[in-house]
């Protein structure tokens, strides 16, 4: 029997309920869920009241979806500049999780969650495992880094919730990733897309088809990934691959999730609010058309976010969904608004970047992307500040800091740079956000 | 018996080597003795003086990333084979030499060199075996006055 011959509405779980509300329903819901939301955020929280305030808008003054246009946005400044609690909408008394991010002036951004938050979160990573057809009596290997990331405990407590028997293996270590996977007869796995890459070749290494095994679904995310990442994970490992969304600053992991039409993520509208905006302008888009997604979350009481733009570029449809899932789809996220650059038809991101540099020297240098051309051919320069931490007084220890840098770049980019030490303070600081890319091409 | 050297990194660039220089000259920190070991894109600069905390802070508070590591001064007769001597009583304890260079002093036909290594307290037990002299700071600063 084929791993994939269930029919695509086989079981239906309960909690999957909220997915398939009409409409209107969901509309009332919605309304409801924001008045509460933004009066506590207008009451609790001194940048939203201020910013309303500029606007002459009371809490009262929202009386419809619609009014929701009205209230200001926030970013990812808004969440530094109040680091570690400013944004907390609840005293610590009722917080009962922090997590956080790495931010890129080495800052992290820390989240918080009271009981009913953690709740939801549990609730809507369940209602994302359903959705892709996992349930009870399912084995899934939960490769998302467990700690401050919210990556790994949000995909735990939600297979945990729907029944499923979770392996909290974690990232890293591919040789036990996949002697589990094998051993332990797993049949689902959560982890990023460009990972279980490496997974599917590490396997065929070690001589393990994972066609062979009971894996049927991956739940794939924490990056933007591409259809033709999708196309190659299904072909070279026979399994299902699915898209799912979240980002820390709403709730983590479980903001959208793919059903078996893999059309895209539906939101979970019933707790977070979707528009789509024209980057430039703040004006929403038309239906269909790509801009800058912007989430509002309706139950956050810990942390609530107004209108948080993401700077995650996608278009929203309410289109019908072959699953019958009332809920928007989102288009795929591959790109962010802010900061993508395409070095020789390769995407690459400052981030991708400073993952690289963080994995060699543990904390963030200062660093900077020179992008050139030379004989029609791009080059990357990545200058990285030494440090005292890692400054070592011989050449050979640098040097081997400089091939460090350089291999771990090229793994998470695909692009072999060259890095060059530089002296500190030679890159400029600036106030606002750091200029990390200088693109001297010629185009 | 250790002596506290500094080591500067230093791009490859016009100026790189004259600021620190010029810092400790307006300071009026001399110079002990001073090498420097180059790469393509950058060098490091190892020098020794007096106040070695007062020229790092200095040096530091200018921007520059210094780095204090400890270093032997170890006399060397100056003669055919002085230095074989040393490096042989290195050798048989298994101590690995990481870089070398030398004052200018010298003192009843003997040389001083300073040795960096990654594990220089194992290398003055080697070297006091071998009755081979370490300079400590106290006699180095002494000597540089006399």
């Amino acid at each position: 029997m084929s791993k994939h011959s269930m029919p695509k509405r086989a079981r239906f779980d309960p909690i999957s309920a909220p997915d398939f509300l009409p409409p209107s329903q969901l509309g009332e819901l919605q309304l409801q869920r924001l008045q509460n939301m933004v009066a506590q955020a207008y009451h609790q929280v001194a940048l939203f009241r201020g910013r309303m305030g500029e606007r002459g808008l009371k809490p009262g003054d929202i009386q419809s979806l619609d009014d929701i246009t009205r209230l200001p946005f926030c970013d990812k400044a808004d969440l530094r500049d109040s680091y570690p609690f400013g944004l907390f909408a609840s005293p610590m008394s009722e917080i009962v999780r922090l997590h956080a991010s790495t931010g890129t002036t080495g800052k992290p951004i820390v989240v918080a969650y009271t009981q009913q938050d953690v709740d939801v979160w549990t609730n809507v990573m369940c209602r994302s495992f359903a959705a892709c057809g996992l349930h009870r009596g399912d084995i899934i290997q939960n490769a998302y880094g467990y700690g401050l990331f919210t990556g790994g405990l949000g995909a735990h407590y939600g297979a945990e919730a729907l029944g499923a028997t979770v392996i909290p293996i974690s990232g890293g270590n591919t040789q036990r990733q996949i002697m589990v996977l094998k051993d332990f007869k797993v049949t689902a796995i959560c982890c990023t897309p460009s990972y279980f890459l490496h997974l599917i070749d590490q396997a065929a290494e070690l001589g393990v088809n994972l066609k062979d095994l009971p894996l049927r679904a991956g739940v794939f995310g924490a990056e933007p990934w591409t259809e033709s990442m999708r196309r190659r994970i299904e072909q070279d490992s026979g399994i299902k691959a699915y898209d799912i969304y979240g980002l820390s600053e709403i709730i983590g992991p479980g903001v959208a999730m793919e059903c078996p039409c893999q059309a895209g993520p539906h939101i979970f509208e019933d707790f977070f609010y979707p528009e789509v905006i024209d980057g430039a302008t703040g004006k929403p888009c038309p239906e269909g058309v790509e801009g800058e997604l912007v989430l509002t979350t309706l139950s956050k009481h810990a942390m609530p976010m107004i209108r948080y733009r993401t700077r995650d570029i996608t278009a929203l449809t309410s289109e019908p969904c072959g699953c019958g899932r009332t809920l928007r789809r989102i288009k795929r996220i591959s790109r962010r608004s802010d900061d993508m650059i395409i070095i020789r038809g390769v995407n690459v991101y400052p981030s991708q970047i400073e993952t690289a540099l963080l994995q060699v020297e543990g904390a963030l240098p200062h660093y900077q992307i020179i992008l050139t051309r030379e004989k029609g051919l791009d080059e990357m320069e990545v200058q990285v500040e030494v440090t005292q931490d890692v400054f070592s007084d011989t050449v050979g220890g640098l040097e081997q800091l400089q091939a460090r840098l350089t291999k771990s770049i090229e793994t998470t980019t695909g692009l072999r740079p060259r890095v060059r030490l530089i002296q500190p303070r030679s890159i400029q600081r600036s106030e606002g956000k750091a200029k990390r890319v200088i693109d001297q091409r010629k185009m | 018996m250790k002596l506290k050297q500094l080591s500067l990194f230093l791009e490859n660039k016009p100026g790189a080597l004259s600021a620190p220089v010029k810092l400790l000259a307006e300071a009026n920190i001399n110079i002990l003795t001073l090498s420097i070991a180059e790469a393509r894109q950058y060098g490091i600069l190892r020098l020794l003086v007096r106040d070695w905390k007062a020229a790092k802070r200095l040096l530091e508070k200018n921007g520059l990333l210094v780095k204090a590591t400890d270093v032997l001064a170890i006399e060397v007769a100056d003669r055919p084979g002085g230095l074989a001597g040393v490096l042989a009583a290195l050798e048989e304890a298994g101590i690995n030499l990481e870089y070398m260079y030398a004052f200018t002093l010298k003192r009843d036909s003997k040389g001083l060199l300073l040795f960096g290594f990654d594990g220089p307290d194992k290398a003055i037990g080697a070297l006091k075996k071998h009755k081979i002299h370490v300079v400590g700071n106290a006699e180095l600063f002494k000597r540089l006055e006399g």
